[in-house]
């Protein structure tokens, strides 16, 4: 975020966190909510829990913590970061079909 | 000697100091937090398909308390706002709005780790028994000890367990007969059926190792950024007086910190409370 802010400008800062605030408990109630109903697939299930969990993440990076107004040095670190976590995943999702399949 | 770059930023980065600093630590605990999700993500498909505890390397579901869960979430969200709040108020140059927020920040911190402790306890005094004919049953004990098992059985003399199961509430939420339900609620059973008895710890399951690493290790966090929170909402706030802009800029990377923490919990409700 930019370091200098006016009164003004902090005043609007502040709506939009507040808008923030109740998207994130929004967010939260949805994804409760989303248990209670029973989808057939599993990974439906999983999508859309993860799918709000990202939204509920971008809002709170991109507005709580300046992510979308930052300078490109932090941009340069996390794009960084970003690829060694995807890559991490990747290899996670490998290595899910090599696991071996424990029979009850 | 003074430290350079703790209020104006640097010509080759365009930030103060501590802003870099705090986000390459916060990138090295993307990772840190990465690895355990895939810990999990792996020991939840290398799980056996059924029902739990029936069978026992079948993925636990339902043990964790949904309602506390999503206060806690609540709770934690809430302290997000009012920590950015503190430090908006600053850039406002309104300590004393400061000093409520930072307030509130640490009494939502306090009371996230005070609901956690509660969900630990209800953890440590919840069990399962396996008996000698293959009957396995979750419950309590009577008094709720913590972490016994059949060594504790055995060290305290204790001839018959007096076992409250789990069976019972079921059987109360589902509305059968109070005979079934009085003859649910309470079942002595004699030390020398029982081949296996453990509480919920890390030990006794995958699902609850991965649990407790994972929470705990957040906990972790949560306790240590409200700390460094104390200390300048403390101590640390007489730095306002002397250098404002540069303890305006503490507030900051405290926060990215406090907002991470968040962040990370955002993640770890779903996947260990509903899926």
């Amino acid at each position: 975020m930019s370091d200098n802010h006016s009164t003004a400008d902090l005043k609007k800062h502040i709506r939009t966190y507040m808008l923030v605030f109740l998207a994130l408990l929004v967010g939260t109630a949805i994804t409760v909510g989303l248990y209670y109903v029973h989808f057939e697939s599993v990974a439906l299930t999983v999508s859309i829990a993860m799918f709000v969990a990202s939204i509920k993440s971008f809002l709170v990076a991109g507005f709580f913590m300046h992510l979308i107004s930052e300078k490109k040095a932090i941009y340069a670190m996390l794009l960084t970061t970003a690829v060694f976590f995807v890559s991490l995943m990747f290899l996670t999702i490998w290595a899910m079909h090599d696991y071996p399949v424990i029979k009850p | 000697m003074e430290i350079p770059y703790t209020v104006e930023a640097r010509k080759d980065t365009g930030l103060y100091n501590a802003k870099v600093g705090i986000w390459l630590f916060l990138a090295s605990e993307v990772m840190l937090f990465g690895a355990l999700f895939s810990s999990y993500i792996l020991l939840r498909v290398g799980a056996a398909s059924g029902d739990w505890p029936a069978i026992s390397l079948a993925w636990p579901h339902g043990l964790l308390n949904i309602p506390i869960g999503t206060f806690n979430t609540a709770v934690l969200i809430s302290s997000s706002i009012t920590v950015v709040m503190a430090w908006a108020s600053l850039k406002m140059h309104d300590f004393g709005k400061f000093k409520l927020y930072m307030g509130l920040t640490l009494l939502c911190a306090l009371g996230f780790v005070s609901i956690k402790t509660y969900e630990y306890h209800e953890k440590f005094t919840h069990y399962e028994v396996r008996l000698k004919d293959g009957k396995i049953m979750t419950g309590h004990i009577q008094g709720s000890p913590m972490f016994w098992d059949l060594k504790t059985l055995a060290d305290k003399k204790i001839t018959t367990l007096d076992f409250h199961p789990d069976a019972a509430k079921q059987a109360a939420k589902a509305g059968e007969a109070p005979a079934a339900k009085e003859h649910a609620k309470h079942a002595p059973i004699p030390v020398g059926e029982i081949t296996y008895l453990s509480s919920f710890v890390p030990k006794h399951h995958t699902f609850f190792a991965i649990y407790f690493t994972l929470t705990a290790l957040h906990a972790l966090h949560v306790i240590g950024g409200a700390l460094v929170m104390a200390f300048l909402w403390l101590p640390g706030a007489k730095m306002w007086k002397t250098d404002p802009e540069r303890f305006t800029n503490r507030v900051e990377t405290a926060g990215l910190f406090w907002h991470f923490v968040d962040l990370v919990w955002i993640f770890l409700f779903p996947v260990l409370y509903l899926l």
